[in-house]
């Protein structure tokens, strides 16, 4: 599941909707300045640009930290755009009326300078602001990322469920019914003249003592017992360590559903050591500072909210922000990032849940041996565009199978464990 | 096969069949196991219960809770710096003159590991142990946290104005230091010097004056040029000089294959068994008396060939020397003669021999002068006097411990106090920091900038790999403050840089791209060294005189020769407990000091050692006796007795205190130079009592199974390229084949990659640099003396020792002839990888398995501790954990690297550190390479050949090591094999001196050893 779709998920707000209402009617059928480039090359490389650069506070559509950026070539004048992307305060401080409105506009939030965009960088990123992303492709964008939900075969569990509890259900019926066809024949046989010895049958009494002291019944009760006793033990030692669901306390009570979700910030922009190495990296003070000098509350209130002034404390302090840890892999166990999202192609959330939708992280998966090596046997390997995997995927296209992690040695041991 | 006759034995316990030898060696496992006593703490049934109850009790809380683990980022994180990606950092290794250009691996800030610099042009890659080992100093606790006047602990401000408000008044100071190899250090040196009118004074704890007196320099040496190499002594490959580099060297005259069926030969005459000396073709004990003598006669031998005038000399018989004459007489011009004697008249001598033979200028160069050494041993030793008579107003200590590695030590010690003032720049309180009055402590060298001049035209840098962990300043910019001059030291290295090197060269115009890249590569070779005028040559004539004075061909007594080990060194390094675990390569000692007698003196004294266990021997040397275990070493001189410097320390620290005597003490100053080599007023009797050695070898011995080393003559190898190979046949279905042909096992195939190593026993010298690279990349436990005794070391590499002689010894008189001179191969060891793997079908629990890509794994997290593995292991080279090693108060003292938080950040992040009841063993560094691998696939690309290197083969300075994808048929390991491409993990090998250690049981290692070749006429020992 990609990031993407969850854009289609947010709610925009009434303000922004209304603001780009109020802004955009119409905008589309102007055209954008001519000597912006459209191609296709063009608007892809805009793009990475823009989402390396930009993203975090800017939206081509709509209102965010900074304002729509779509038209923007059509209400100023191209050169301007140009010198203010690459130095915003230069103009400000040069006294450039559009420039200063602007920066008041929007509570003098300073952008940073973009000065190592070439020419060439600039126009591709104005192609992409002008013509890329519109709500289909985004949409589309979206639908791509979805990767197949990994099928079990066979009969889906709750199924299952559903067809042991009506023969339950039924079950009882029988029993009910069976129940009152005994009691309606012994009240009329009651009532007819019967035999001594038949009437002695009728009227006996079960003797549950009788039951509940036979060795059978003993048994059966016992092994019963037992078997509970022993699965729930089994069930609690496997849980030992396992910390599904851990969502912990943290420092700063950050967000996730704000930052990921609503402003959809990609993960690697805070996490940055997911695709080069082990470890993802939590984010150092100072890149929470990119955004956080700028923005020091939510929703547009006055003053510094407390969670951010924390920031701040830390870096006044110089003393490091104690995040808790939610995913703690045992250390017997080597787990490698970049092997799995650079080269294997995964997304954050197939491990870590939906984790742009927590407002407090917790762990979404167990984490255990059993559930890395699970995914190992399914999951298919991304030989395309790899030379590493060229010389495997020749010895592998005799067979039918598809090249999965478990066919390179997935499941050895010293994979993980050295 | 040829017929081979040799006895190959590594002790004399397996020699003589000895019946206790016998019955350990046929035992499952040759540690004793540990059962109740008092000693091992033992357990009883009621422990048992309690520890149950423990573990109950643990289980359940565990089940509660799980402990909070805190995720703490960078404030600011450091742009290069990314958490779990290592960086590597250019620098310089420099203790004394010994000199190293490494590369420093950090993590995190933290250097773990150091590797060689291949761009050096002297050290070229190659590293040492002593190099290997330096990173844990920085982590050691010993180091001084901040500087002290007085003894009380003080701040720099402080001393600042203390050191300039008592030196200003002492009078007559003197800079003591050892050799320093750092043109800006001199010059910051020299300006404190000017300020304070203080004389520096120069000595090396193992001196090399008679060289630089005899011709006016330490030359520079090239081994690699020359066919023939005559040695007196001179321990080359392991302590003399600069071994790094002179193994590189002499490895490339001692690579062989068909296409270049060449060799060196290698001529040595020697007292102890060296290093050096194991590795020589032809190796003659020598009396140390009869060293000059020797010299002379080679001269003279020279001098009748060339035409020159020969000296004076006492006839002396020395077996090998005539032959060595005529062929250093052939190779003229490609020959090189050196000597480790520091008498200045035996130097003469050997420059007088390489100018006769037209080597000078060629294998031994004075005009590009070496500065490895630059100690004056006259002028130590007038200044101790000059210290004792009260002469010396402020004594400077910088980097020195001259009270524990000089021979006036005493002396010196009583002298400090006589002096109004004296500092030390030392970074622990050692022997003579604690005598001191102020002690302002120097940065370790991996917190340092500095800059070297190893030799002429040679530079290279070093630079902090870590923030300064303690309050300690470099010891440069102490001088500097003291001076009056407030630059900071680096300002002061760029300025000389800049006003020096970079003015002198014209490719480079900006400073700072020169700096960078100076910095970046770690060296720089100046064009315009200018070349030194000095000529080497002295007055031979007056020099054989002096040397028929003090030396004698027919000395009755008993000779002391003070030597160096190659783990230990001049004992600066003492303390680090991967240099005492290290066992020491002829011996196989770890964590002691002893003394080596021959075989000889042990008949007469009818004394025999068997497994370790031995007998103390009484040393006197003038008025000073030690008592110290004895170890009988074959190819130990007859009448001579060997002991090393480097122990007897007292205060270096928990790991090295109390470990032996301090030689140094021996040495004999009286011909003024420091001469290792006592030829009069010693003894030696044998004390009856017992004592226990940690020995790490007969503890693994092959059984007499004798085709674990192969090897042959270099004229047979001529004449056909697989000999000494010894090729088993099996009997299968009538006809006899190949082991490889039969098997019960399926076989596996190896689609993507196959990891294999060969090892040229040709070039392997023993000199142990692997076991300590192995050591710190695998988080490898030490576990101290005693464990060593029960035989329970870890090591996943150790380097296999043999010695071989001609027939085997049923008598004291055999043993004699066997042991008198033997020779010696070495033999790496590790995990063979092998692909019939015999542990994997014996785990009980499949915690040893095979991967896809040829490795043997072992996982620990899985083992149970039955130890079947090891019993099934042909190579015996699985370890187990009988303990906790980390984390353990018990072992907190030798294992330091894993018992506290200090030692700890020297840990290999990406190995799993074990613990108590598990196995393990080689992983042919399994973390390398995943890493490596992960790389390329991040890079979308193919692994390029030597991208992936395990730890040993990266720290071999002779390259003995390949490692590499047997798969790729491009790959350096299948080239040097010669392997015919496949995905079989059984591969088709044609390279003729290629085996398998024991190749008759087929359990198809993925380790290949390379038959040892030795460059002598015919095959005798």
């Amino acid at each position: 599941m990609s990031i993407k779709r969850s854009l289609l998920s947010v709610p925009l707000r009434l303000s922004n909707l209304a603001l780009v209402f109020f802004l955009f009617v119409g905008v589309q059928a102007f055209a954008a300045d001519p000597s912006v480039p459209d191609s296709d090359e063009a608007i892809t490389a805009g793009r990475s640009l823009f989402n390396a650069n930009c993203k975090a506070c800017h939206r081509l559509d709509s209102k965010s930290v900074g304002p729509a950026l779509r038209g923007v070539t059509e209400r100023r004048d191209l050169e301007w755009t140009k010198q203010f992307i690459l130095n915003s305060q230069a103009l400000i401080q040069a006294g450039d009326q559009t420039a200063v409105a602007l920066f008041k506009e929007y509570n003098n939030t300073v952008m940073p300078a973009h000065n190592f965009l070439s020419d060439d960088d600039l126009m591709n990123l104005l192609a992409y602001v002008e013509y890329g992303d519109t709500a289909d492709t985004s949409a589309a964008a979206g639908a791509e990322g979805v990767d197949g939900e990994v099928a079990t075969g066979g009969v889906p569990s709750e199924y299952l469920t559903i067809i042991l509890g009506v023969l339950v259900l039924v079950l009882l019926l029988i029993l009910v019914v069976l129940g009152l066809i005994v009691s309606v024949l012994s009240k009329y046989l009651e009532k007819q003249p019967l035999e001594e010895d038949d009437r002695e049958f009728i009227s006996q009494k079960t003797d549950w003592k009788g039951v509940f002291k036979s060795d059978a019944f003993i048994l059966i009760f016992t092994t019963l017992i037992l078997a509970f006793v022993v699965k729930t033990a089994l069930d609690g030692l496997y849980s030992v360590g396992v910390q599904q669901g851990y969502a912990p306390k943290q420092p700063i009570a950050y967000s996730h559903e704000l930052h990921a979700g609503q402003y959809e910030i990609p993960c690697q922009y805070c996490h940055t050591g997911v695709e080069i190495g082990r470890s993802a990296n939590i984010p150092s003070a100072n890149i929470c500072m990119n955004c956080h000098t700028h923005i020091q509350n939510v929703d547009g209130q006055d003053g510094m909210s407390p969670e951010i002034a924390k920031i701040y404390a830390a870096i006044e302090n110089d003393q490091p922000i104690e995040w808790v840890r939610v995913h703690n892999l045992p250390d017997l166990a080597y787990f490698d990032h970049s092997q799995h999202v650079k080269v294997g192609g995964i997304e954050c959330q197939t491990c870590h849940g939906p984790i742009e939708e927590m407002e407090v992280v917790s762990q979404h998966s167990s984490l255990t041996m059993g559930w890395c090596i699970d995914c190992h046997r399914q999951t298919e390997i991304v030989t395309a565009g790899n030379e590493y995997y060229d010389k495997l995927v020749q010895l592998h296209s005799d067979t039918k199978e598809s090249l999965r992690v478990k066919d390179i040695g997935g499941l050895e041991c010293a994979k993980c464990h050295y | 096969m040829k017929e081979n006759n040799k006895t190959y034995w590594n002790g004399f316990e397996q020699l003589t069949n000895d019946p206790e030898f016998v019955k350990k060696a046929e035992r499952e496992f040759p540690e004793e196991l540990p059962t109740n006593g008092a000693s091992e703490g033992g357990s009883s049934r009621r422990d048992f219960l309690k520890v149950m109850g423990f573990s109950l009790a643990a289980a359940s809380l565990a089940a509660c809770e799980a402990p909070v683990r805190k995720a703490i980022p960078y404030v600011n994180k450091p742009v290069d710096i990314n958490p779990s990606v290592p960086n590597y950092y250019a620098s310089t290794f420099a203790s004394g003159g010994d000199y190293a250009s490494i590369v420093v691996k950090t993590r995190e800030g933290r250097p773990i590991k150091i590797e060689g610099n291949k761009l050096s042009a002297i050290t070229q890659g190659g590293v040492s142990a002593v190099v290997e080992a330096s990173v844990l100093s920085l982590y050691d606790k010993q180091r001084l946290t901040g500087p002290m006047v007085d003894g009380q602990q003080s701040d720099w401000p402080t001393v600042d104005s203390e050191v300039v408000f008592r030196l200003r008044n002492a009078g007559n100071v003197r800079v003591v230091t050892n050799t320093l190899i750092s043109p800006s250090t001199e010059s910051a040196l020299q300006e404190f010097a000017g300020s304070f009118g203080a004389e520096v004074v120069t000595y090396d704890p193992v001196s090399n004056y008679g060289i630089i007196k005899a011709g006016g320099a330490l030359p520079s040496y090239r081994f690699d040029k020359a066919d023939v190499i005559v040695s007196f002594g001179a321990d080359f490959l392991g302590t003399w000089i600069s071994p790094i580099e002179f193994a590189k060297q002499y490895s490339k005259g001692r690579k062989i294959s068909k296409e270049n069926p060449n060799m060196s030969r290698h001529f040595h005459f020697e007292s102890n068994m060296s290093l050096t000396g194991a590795n020589a073709d032809y190796r003659t004990p020598i009396k140390a008396s009869q060293n000059g003598l020797a010299v002379l006669a080679l001269y003279n031998l020279l001098a009748r060939r060339g035409g020159a005038a020969a000296v004076n000399a006492a006839a002396v018989e020395i077996p090998h020397l005539e032959k060595a004459a005529e062929e250093l007489w052939a190779n003229r011009g490609r020959s090189i003669v050196v000597a480790g004697s520091n008498d200045p008249n035996v130097q003469v001598v050997i420059n007088a021999i390489n100018d006769l033979l037209g080597n000078s200028g060629e294998t031994v160069d004075f005009s590009k002068p070496a500065y490895f050494r630059k100690g004056n041993d006259e002028q130590m030793n007038q200044f101790v006097t000059d210290l004792n008579a009260g002469r010396v107003g402020g004594v400077v200590f910088f980097n020195c411990n001259p009270v524990y590695d000089h021979a006036r030590g005493a002396e010196i010690a009583e002298g400090i106090e006589k002096a109004g003032v004296s500092i030390s720049t030392n970074e622990t309180l050692n022997e003579t920091a604690s005598l001191v009055q102020i002690v302002a402590p120097d940065h370790h060298y991996l917190e340092s900038w500095n800059d070297f001049n190893p030799k002429a035209g040679e530079y290279s840098l070093s630079q902090p790999t870590i923030t300064p962990l303690f309050n300690t300043r470099q010891a440069q910019e102490s001088f500097l403050a003291w001076s009056g001059n407030n630059t900071s030291y680096y300002d002061y290295l760029q300025t000389s840089w800049s006003n020096g090197l970079f003015s002198g060269q014209n490719e480079i115009g900006n400073f700072q791209e020169f700096w960078d890249r100076a910095l970046y590569n770690g060296v720089f070779t100046s064009e315009n060294a200018g070349s030194a005028s000095v000529s080497g040559t002295g007055n031979v004539s007056g020099a054989a005189s002096e040397i028929g004075r003090t030396y004698s061909a027919d000395n009755a007594n008993v000779e002391l020769v003070i030597y160096q080990k190659v783990g230990i060194g001049n004992g600066y390094h003492s303390n680090n407990p991967w240099l005492q675990e290290m066992p020491d390569p002829i011996t196989k000692v770890t964590w002691d000091n002893y003394l080596t007698v021959s075989q000889n003196w042990a008949a007469e004294n009818n004394f025999k050692m068997s497994e370790g266990n031995t007998k103390m021997g009484r040393i006197t040397v003038g008025n000073k006796t030690y008592t110290l275990p004895v170890v009988v070493q074959p190819g130990q001189a007859v009448g001579t007795v060997g002991l090393a410097v480097g122990y007897g320390r007292t205060k270096a620290g928990r790991v090295a205190d109390g470990i032996g005597i301090n030689a140094y003490e021996l040495v004999d100053l009286s011909r003024g130079y420091n001469n290792f080599e006592i030829t009069e007023g010693v003894t030696l009797e044998l004390v009856n009592d017992n004592y226990k050695l940690p020995q790490t070898q007969t503890a693994n011995t092959y059984m007499g199974r004798q085709f674990v080393v192969q090897e042959a003559t270099l004229g047979e190898y001529r004449e056909d390229a697989s000999a000494g190979r010894y090729k088993p046949q099996v009997y299968a279905e009538g006809e006899f084949v190949k082991p490889s042909k039969i098997s019960l096992w399926k076989g596996h195939k190896y689609s993507q990659h196959h990891w294999g190593l060969a090892i040229d026993m040709n070039s392997c010298i023993g000199c142990g640099a692997c076991t300590v690279a192995c050591q710190v990349e695998n988080n490898v436990a030490v576990v101290g003396k005693q464990e060593v005794l029960n035989r329970r070391e870890m090591a996943w590499i150790r380097i296999d020792r043999y010695y071989s002689s001609e027939a085997g010894a049923d008598s004291y008189q055999d043993l004699e002839r066997a042991a008198a001179n033997p020779e010696v191969v070495f033999q790496p060891m590790m995990c063979q990888h092998c692909n019939n793997a015999p542990c994997e079908t014996v785990c009980p629990v499949v915690a040893t398995t095979h991967s896809s890509e040829g490795l043997n794994q072992m996982t620990y997290n899985r083992c149970i501790g039955t130890r079947y593995c090891a019993n099934n292991c042909p190579y015996k080279v699985r370890r187990f954990n009988w303990f906790k090693y980390h984390d353990n108060k018990d072992f907190a003292a030798v294992n330091v690297a894993q018992n506290s938080d200090l030692g700890k950040m020297v840990l290999n992040p990406d190995v799993t550190v074990r613990s108590r009841g598990v196995m393990e063993k080689c992983t042919m560094c399994v973390q390398r390479i995943q890493a490596g691998k992960l790389s390329a696939k991040r890079e979308n690309r193919k692994i390029e050949d030597g991208e992936i290197n395990v730890a040993c083969a990266v720290a071999c300075p002779t390259d003995a090591l390949v490692f590499g994808d047997m798969n790729d048929p491009n790959s350096k390991v299948s080239q040097v094999l010669k392997i015919e491409e496949s995905i079989e993990a059984v591969k088709e090998v044609n390279e003729e001196r290629a085996y398998h250690v024991l190749e008759e049981i087929n359990v198809s290692p993925n380790v290949w050893y390379f038959t040892k070749i030795r460059n002598k006429d015919k095959n005798e020992a």
